[in-house]
This record gives C-alpha cells, sequence and structure tokens, in this order.
C-alpha cells in the first residue's frame, strides 16, 4: 500500500521535471529546484516510515536546511546585484 | 492503534497537496502564480507528512527529528519562496497580461 505514496510522489517529481525542461524564464526553473528540494524531504520521510531507520531524517533536515541556502543565493543572482548587499 | 490511523491519514493528506502543488507548477501561467501555488502546496504537504511520522513513531529519536524537520521546512521554504519573487520582479520578469494588479511596482516606483 505504502508504495503508492512513492508513485505519487514521483509522478510530482516528473511534473516538476518538465516544468524545469519547459520554463521560459530562470525564476521558473529557480522555482522548481526549490520545490524539489522540499519534496526530497518527503521522500527521505517516506523512506524512514518504510525502514523505521532514523538516519533518513538527519539527511532531510540538512537538505532542508542546504535547499534554502541555495534558493537565496539564486534569488540574489536572479536580482542582477552582488553578494555583499 | 488510533495514532497510526490518524498518522497514515494526515501523511496521505499530504502527499495528496503535493500533487496538487506540483499539478499547479506546470499549469499556472506565469512565475508569480506558480510560485504562490508550488509552495504553499508543498511546504504544507510535506509539513503534513512529517507530522504524520511524528504520529506513528511517537517521542522516539524517528519522531522527534521528524518535529525538528517539520520546523525547519515551515521556517525557511517561505522565506525562499519570498526571496525568489522578490529577486524575479526585481531582475525584471514580467507579469502574465491577465493580471490586475502589481501593487510592488507601484510603491517601489522612482526607487532603484
Amino acid at each position: 500500500m505504502i508504495n503508492i505514496l512513492i508513485y505519487v510522489l514521483l509522478f510530482s517529481v516528473a511534473l516538476c521535471i518538465y516544468r524545469m525542461g519547459k520554463g521560459p524564464t530562470p525564476p521558473d526553473r529557480a522555482v522548481t529546484l526549490d520545490i524539489l528540494g522540499t519534496l526530497m524531504v518527503g521522500f527521505c520521510a517516506i523512506l524512514a516510515l518504510i525502514t523505521g531507520k532514523d538516519f533518513y531524517m538527519n539527511i532531510a533536515i540538512s537538505w532542508a536546511l542546504l535547499s534554502y541556502v541555495g534558493s537565496i543565493a539564486i534569488a540574489k543572482f536572479l536580482e542582477n546585484r552582488s553578494f555583499d548587499e | 492503534m488510533f495514532w497510526d490511523t490518524a498518522g497514515y491519514t494526515i501523511i496521505v493528506i499530504g502527499v495528496l497537496f503535493d500533487l496538487l502543488g506540483c499539478i499547479g507548477l506546470v499549469r499556472l501561467p506565469d512565475v508569480y502564480n506558480r510560485l504562490q501555488a508550488a509552495t504553499k502546496c508543498v511546504t504544507l504537504g510535506t509539513a503534513f507528512l512529517l507530522f504524520g511520522l511524528f504520529l506513528i513513531n511517537g517521542f522516539g529519536a524517528l519522531g522527534i527529528k521528524a518535529l525538528v524537520c517539520a520546523a525547519a521546512v515551515l521556517i525557511t521554504s517561505p522565506t525562499g519562496a519570498h526571496a525568489l519573487a522578490r529577486g524575479s520582479h526585481r531582475g525584471g520578469v514580467k507579469l502574465w497580461e491577465g493580471s490586475v494588479i502589481d501593487k510592488y511596482a507601484e510603491e517601489n516606483e522612482g526607487v532603484d
């Protein structure tokens, strides 16, 4: 039964990758990257639910925080400004 | 037993939220609409999923880590989305032609 959840999440990732390939402007791709980072946290949670191991949650926490840092850096880059400001 | 049922129900709701957010990411017309649909749905969906994991596992190592991860997702994901929207607006991405109002551009006329 729980494999259905994995398939639904995989279909969501496929939709995200479609938008990342088609997206007309660079911010579309940046948004998709942010969304993919959050979806990976969901994958880690499902894997922890299936296997019962808790180190998947360590991966999930660090993935969420690193995805945040990447989004902020890409946002500053899209703004055409330097990183100091 | 009750907490297992409640946890699995919340997990299924969260995964459906994720799916709806990604459908909005494909279907909506411009970058701001996509941002608001996808970010809100996917953030709440993943937070629901982690909270359901906490309900199933209780106050063990896994449950507490799931709670911490839910707090991290709930704080960082809207902040990153806000920064992305601000960056793309100041970077010169146009709104969809069906949009009726742009408060941010009105307030910042003349400001760099």
